[in-house]
């Protein structure tokens, strides 16, 4: 039995904050339009956004392998644009977690945005604030609650990424190998030790991270700040 | 005095409102009528928050509306006060208060302490206004609003979810506004008591269209418009002097007579009495 490799555990970290931070900026735009919109054709749009809830990692993995893969309608001009394949790289797996955990970014703040509804909204255009003042001076602090809820989700769904990893990223030492992924290697070759350590590592680490969360969580209802949201 | 002209027309379901009116802004002008004639719609539409509205609004020689082009809400100079106050709950009154702090327009600006004086709010800055009570809550926005430097002031039946004691507390700094600040309101009411008392126009509507205007003293005598104005509760509007004031009685003095009635009221001030 050998040391425990770190390698795994940075990769995963880096992969979820790369994740956080990129639908953040995706989901947000996609939340506040779903929120506020009366076009009747947003249900097919939240439908959609649902969907990797429901279908098996492996389905999900498949269909990302075919778009992304050097052949594919996306992949293919990856390999023009960078010389490089999307599949079984670090790209590949931040865009695949991004499809992965979208849900997990856009249902938070769709309701913290439905719960905000429109008439703060309203108050800071009449007093001069542009929409986009509006939104960021009223309604993403107004929202904070369903900010870090998106945050912490999307961070630890990443982190617990294993189906759609397998099919897309493989296991390449620093480039895709991460956690979920190494632990299940050390069970296959019977280094119970180490898969303990990784395992017991991520169980303390997501317990730590959700009851931070629910002690803000708490903080903020027990406060007069943020009575909504 | 500030000219706001509308000619405007909306259908919403079974709700129409239609109106064409040429308005003389100065003072506190009432907008009366009962509940769904299409008041705060109307307000609505001068705001540019209602947005289904067709027609022009023109405020002031500015076309805030015309066929294919609106001004959006943020760059009319307006305030707003709502019903439901509306306050921003993530930021102290303080900070509520200089939300909006528009530069001026050429005209010289609200200033912070003018307002915090006027409206009596110094001991609120730094509270929530989560703990605020009603009252309160309505000082801080019509606060807020002014400070945005607005040339119109709109307000929707800021008093409507006060309780009477509350009404009074905050009707005296309402009743100061268009002189305190040099700024004409347009003010959205179903209280007959609070036309008589503050404005010195209305325009009265009933389902969605305008059925009289003019001085608040002539409609409210018309008996055509009691169906409107409300019947049992018609009367005239008298203007006197308050004379001398005691225990909740005030006697006011009118050209010749002398009129005793129930009302609180400071001596040597004028007063309209319903």
């Amino acid at each position: 039995m050998g040391a425990i490799d770190l390698g795994p555990v940075w990769l995963s970290l880096k992969l979820a904050s790369v994740t956080v931070l990129a639908l953040l900026a995706i989901a947000t735009p996609l939340a506040w339009w779903l929120a506020y919109t009366e076009k009747r054709w947003r249900v097919a749009v939240e439908a959609i956004a649902a969907l990797p809830l429901v279908l098996p990692p492996t389905v999900l993995g498949f269909y990302l392998l075919v778009l992304l893969g050097p052949a594919g309608p996306i992949g293919r001009h990856w390999v023009a644009l960078t010389d490089s394949a999307l599949t079984f790289s670090f790209s590949g797996l931040v865009i695949a977690s991004i499809v992965y955990s979208f849900p997990f970014a856009v249902q938070p703040l769709q309701g913290a945005f439905e719960r905000i509804g429109r008439k703060p909204l309203e108050a800071a255009a009449t007093l001069g604030a542009s929409p986009l003042a509006a939104f960021f001076r009223v309604a993403s602090p107004m929202a904070l609650r369903g900010y870090v809820s998106a945050i912490v989700l999307v961070f630890a769904h990443t982190l617990g990424e294993f189906g759609v990893v397998l099919m897309v990223g493989g296991s390449i030492p620093g480039e895709t190998r991460v956690v979920s992924i190494a632990i299940y290697e050390h069970v296959e070759t019977l280094e119970y030790g180490q898969a303990h350590a990784l395992s017991a590592g991520l169980l303390g680490f997501s317990f730590v991270v959700l009851l931070a969360v629910y002690v803000i969580n708490r903080r903020a209802r027990l406060g007069v700040g943020y009575a909504v949201g | 005095m500030a000219e706001l002209s509308l000619d405007i027309a909306l259908e919403r379901g079974s709700f129409a409102l239609e109106v064409r009116e040429r308005l003389e802004l100065a003072g506190i002008t009432a907008l009366f009528g009962p509940s769904g004639s299409g008041k705060t719609t109307l307000l609505r539409i001068v705001s540019g928050l209602e947005t289904r509205a067709a027609g022009t609004v023109t405020f002031d020689g500015e076309d805030w509306q015309r066929p294919g082009r609106r001004v959006p809400t943020h760059r009319r100079r307006i305030g707003y006060v709502f019903q439901d106050g509306r306050l921003f709950p993530h930021l102290d009154v303080e900070r509520n208060l200089r939300f909006g702090a528009r530069a001026a327009d050429g005209r010289a600006a609200i200033r912070f302490e003018s307002v915090v004086d006027a409206l009596d709010l110094e001991p609120l800055l730094g509270r929530r206004p989560t703990s605020l009570s009603g009252g309160e809550q309505q000082r801080v926005a019509i606060g807020r609003a002014l400070l945005a430097n607005p040339r119109l002031l709109l307000m929707d039946e800021p008093m409507s979810s006060l309780d009477v004691r509350r009404k009074a507390e905050i009707l005296p700094y309402i009743e100061r506004l268009p002189d305190a600040f040099g700024l004409p309101v347009l003010y959205v009411t179903h209280s007959i008591d609070e036309v008589a008392r503050l404005a010195s126009e209305v325009l009265l509507l009933s389902g969605g269209r305008v059925v009289g205007r003019g001085a608040v003293a002539d409609v409210l005598e018309r008996i055509d418009l009691w169906p409107v104005t409300g019947h049992a509760d018609a009367g005239t509007l008298v203007a006197g002097t308050v004379e001398d004031a005691a225990d909740g009685m005030a006697s006011i003095r009118l050209e010749r007579q002398r009129l005793r009635v129930p009302l609180r009221a400071m001596s040597g001030k004028p007063r309209s009495v319903r």
